[in-house]
């Protein structure tokens, strides 16, 4: 056997988690019948929340935003679905292992399943919602299968046109798979530093609000361009420099049709790269302290 | 080959009080250095330079004072926990049964638990799913495995739980003392299946309080103190040794003409 710290043990343990498979996911399911156990709709309740949401926030965000609501409540709806899976694997990836300390404790098992367990979960959550988006396209079809604007530009505004749904909609799938790889290092990254410095998940929940507002999710980027064009030194703040604008718009701009700058994929190729890196690092010598720790 | 080597292993806990365990002191502890003691945390030595090497067919008992690391040392046998000095080899398919409330969900069924027991242990759940009946006759629970296991005692739990373990042919079993908890009835089914098990291919190692249950089940003993290993033999050897008297004086001739003594 490599020793306790070795880049061995740590590909193992990803290795032997990933082979898995059927534990991990019996647990995730568990999870979601445990979550909704003895209601009469079950895990439906999850799309059916997701619904409710977007048909309110819909309905009022067009009227404040003067928007189409047969555009904007299709992209308010699926920015909430993403924007759930995203900040999902933060907050809940923090709290992998100090959730699962019981069955660390008296089971041998490899970390990464704990961590797959919490990003399926959160995979079979976006599943549910997917319900609500197959809705959406197939009654704002006529509007979203033609150029759009999100918010349409006043005289003297940059028109910013986005070009409706058309094949580049399977673009969705390579973007999914990479929020769920960057969720699988993201759940562990934060998993372990949580379990050693309790203060991480705290921290997590009290800015996951303020990310949420931040990001463009309920208001579109498009009126910082529309009002400010390329000049607004603090749009990139919100925008460019926003990592989670770029895994956002990756996978929401594909499902309703919105131009995708190229931009984004490589940002988010970046820090899969790094982030898996630093996991790697993370696993590699604080793997075996996380029983000591939780 | 199922084995199990500790070479001069230590098991220390880091103590996190409140106060270390957050970034706070990181952060702000960056003005002014370090407060005398306060950067380091304290540390807890459980297990002390242990070196222990058990190998296929072992029946060891693990005897010991509360608190002198018998728990801890089973965790470190099963690899939950890998030493923080000193190396352990741990060859073969652990099954460890430890404390009978932790890694049982209550709100699920009795079914449902076995098999998220199996796949923990590295089973498929088709493969489980074949042993439920045999599982459901060995431990007597029947129909109640409908049941979510809140509804269930203690024993109840036990007899699940051994019921899991028994069937999916572990090569190293892990006991920790819970099991004790059983009618003697089912006891004496759980010993044939146990020791049958142990016979076949593997090994085992039992910590418990009760003489009769570790003679019924060990050879061998291991006496654990205050996170020192500080005797292991034979289990009668050692438990005279340990207790001041031994253990075969009092046991019932019937008992005796089981286990093959007098």
């Amino acid at each position: 056997m490599a020793p306790r710290r070795s880049w061995a043990r740590a590909i193992a343990d990803i290795r032997d988690g990933l082979r898995d498979r059927e534990l991990w996911s019996h647990l995730a399911w568990q999870d979601i019948k445990q979550r909704y156990r003895r209601s009469v709709l079950g895990p439906l309740w999850i799309t059916l929340s997701m619904g409710v949401t977007a048909i309110g926030l819909g309905l009022l965000y067009s009227q404040l935003f003067g928007a189409e609501i047969g555009t904007f409540l299709p992209y308010l709806t699926v920015g909430f679905i993403v924007w759930n899976f995203v900040i999902g694997c933060m907050t809940e990836g923090a709290e992998t292992f100090i959730h699962n300390e019981g069955l660390i404790k008296h089971l041998p098992a490899p970390l990464s399943v704990y961590a797959l367990r919490t990003v399926y979960r959160l995979t079979i959550m976006f599943a549910h919602n997917l319900i609500v988006y197959a809705f959406i396209v197939v009654i704002f079809f006529g509007d979203l299968s033609q150029p759009y604007q999100i918010i349409e530009a006043q005289p003297g505004d940059f028109e910013w046109w986005h070009p409706g749904l058309s094949w580049s909609a399977l673009l969705a799938i390579p973007a999914f798979v990479m929020l769920v790889v960057n969720g699988a290092w993201v759940t562990l990254l934060f998993g372990i530093v949580s379990t050693r410095f309790r203060d991480i998940p705290q921290l997590i929940a009290a800015l996951s609000s303020l990310l949420f507002f931040m990001t463009p999710i309920v208001w579109s980027a498009d009126i910082l361009y529309q009002k400010f064009g390329n000049v607004a030194g603090w749009r990139a703040l919100v925008t460019d420099l926003n990592p989670l604008y770029h895994f956002v718009e990756l996978l929401r701009a594909p499902m309703i049709g919105n131009q995708q700058s190229w931009t984004h994929w490589v940002v988010v190729g970046l820090i899969t790269v790094v982030g898996w890196s630093l996991t790697l690092l993370a696993l590699r010598n604080y793997r075996s302290r996380v029983s000591y720790w939780v | 080959m199922v084995s199990i080597e500790l070479n001069r292993a230590y098991v220390d806990f880091p103590i996190f009080d409140a106060k270390s365990r957050s970034l706070k002191k990181r952060v702000l502890g960056k003005v002014g250095g370090r407060i005398g003691t306060e950067a380091k945390v304290p540390v807890i030595e459980a297990l002390q330079d242990i070196t222990l090497s058990l190998s296929e067919g072992d029946r060891v008992g693990l005897v010991g004072h509360n608190g002198a690391g018998k728990s801890t040392l089973l965790r470190l046998l099963a690899g939950i926990y890998e030493p923080t000095r000193g190396t352990s080899r741990i060859e073969g398919k652990v099954a460890p049964v430890f404390d009978l409330g932790v890694g049982m969900d209550p709100e699920i069924s009795g079914y449902e638990n076995i098999i998220i027991r199996g796949l923990f242990l590295g089973m498929s759940r088709r493969q489980m799913e074949k042993r439920v009946d045999d599982i459901a006759e060995f431990t007597e629970l029947g129909d109640y495995l409908q049941m979510p296991l809140r509804t269930y005692s203690t024993g109840m739990r036990v007899r699940l739980a051994l019921g899991v373990v028994t069937s999916i042919d572990p090569e190293i079993l892990l006991l920790d003392e819970g099991i004790g908890a059983v009618d003697a009835a089912f006891l004496n089914k759980a010993r044939d299946r146990l020791v049958d098990l142990v016979r076949r291919s593997g090994l085992l190692v039992f910590a418990s309080h009760q003489d009769d249950l570790l003679l019924e089940l060990c050879t061998s003993a291991v006496w654990m103190d205050e996170g020192h290993l500080k005797m292991q033999g034979p289990l009668r050897e050692v438990i005279t040794a340990y207790k001041g008297n031994d253990p075969f004086e009092n046991i019932s001739g019937e008992t005796a003409e089981r286990l093959g003594v007098r």
